[in-house]
């Protein structure tokens, strides 16, 4: 098992409260009966949030059923963000208080925050196609996401880079903090330049721009995104933990097996 | 319905990503939990145990 899993004397001060969970043994009790209900709540928002934004929802007055693909596209998208913030989120804490378990969150949440970087992308294709007549249109919007896509993109291939894990933790923290300042230009790239892309539907002090009908089930959607993302991250980083052990314990193996040798 | 072939693309994409994704963890962390079984010492003495119990 990797020492610093439980050595603290490599905790900064303020970081013990958050270290408990560092604990493998504790984070794998505690994620194995949280995990179910979070995959359960996450399957039956998003087919339920999508059969309503399909089947139920009105149509736009003006783009008609075209519309619908905001209960994919507007959920990948904040998730392309959020996610992004929490890979930052996981860089501080690595970074300040060197908790192991963040190195890992952070490698476990680059593939999925890319993969729903990519549908926010692709969807927002397939919606701009048949509105806008192109594919693709190098708007401020686009491009900033596409920024954020490549950013996930560099993540995931430098915290791989490094003969010594540890340097590939800290260099992709580097990145993931340096990369945050594009999601600031990503949320105001629609209102600080003239862009084909809407402005913001939903924002925190103003009414959301769309009608109740089709504001619930898209509210459902995000939820049940934000839901089957936190599952996928939590057993993807079960997985990695078990796999950190294994690998300890086989090194331990090895190392005795040479001990007896010599 | 309008545009069907985009918006069935868009719900098919991420139907596939979602469904990708938690069979990919699910078959990990179940690889993961075989392996360590079969070789973390904690979980032999306690099979050994029960195994003397019984």
């Amino acid at each position: 098992m990797d020492s610093s899993l439980n050595n603290p004397r490599t905790i900064a001060p303020g970081g013990r409260g958050l270290h408990r969970f560092a604990n493998p043994g504790r984070f794998l009790r505690l994620s194995g009966r949280v995990l179910p209900f979070l995959a359960i709540a996450a399957v039956v928002l998003t087919l339920g949030g999508l059969a309503w934004g399909l089947f139920v929802a009105p149509a736009d007055y003006q783009q008609g059923d075209a519309a619908r693909i905001i209960y994919v596209h507007v959920p990948a998208a904040w998730l392309a963000s959020g996610g992004y913030l929490g890979l930052a989120v996981c860089a501080v804490i690595s970074l300040v208080w060197r908790h192991p378990l963040a190195d890992l969150a952070a490698v476990e949440i680059g593939p999925v925050g890319a993969a729903f970087t990519a549908l926010c992308l692709a969807t927002g294709s397939l919606w701009g196609k048949p509105m806008w007549g192109a594919w693709w249109v190098w708007d401020a919007r686009l491009t900033s996401v596409l920024v954020l896509f490549f950013l996930y993109l560099g993540h995931i291939a430098l915290v791989r880079a490094f003969d010594d894990p540890e340097r590939g933790h800290r260099a992709g923290a580097i990145l993931a903090l340096v990369g945050v300042v594009n999601l600031p230009v990503i949320k105001f790239s629609v209102d600080w330049w003239n862009t084909m892309h809407q402005p913001s539907t939903i924002t925190v002090t103003g009414a959301p721009a769309m009608h109740v009908d089709m504001l619930w089930p898209l509210l459902t959607c995000i939820l049940g995104f934000s839901l089957g993302f936190a599952a996928i991250v939590v057993a993807r980083l079960r997985a990695a933990v078990m796999e950190r052990r294994i690998r300890g314990l086989l090194m331990a193996q090895a190392q005795g097996a040479e001990g007896r040798v010599a | 319905m309008t545009h069907l072939p985009f918006i069935l693309g868009s719900y098919g994409l991420a139907l596939v990503l979602g469904v990708g994704f938690a069979v990919d963890a699910w078959l990990r962390v179940g690889r993961a939990r075989r392996r360590l079984a079969a070789i973390d010492p904690r979980r032999q003495r306690e099979r050994d145990r029960g195994q003397e119990r019984d």
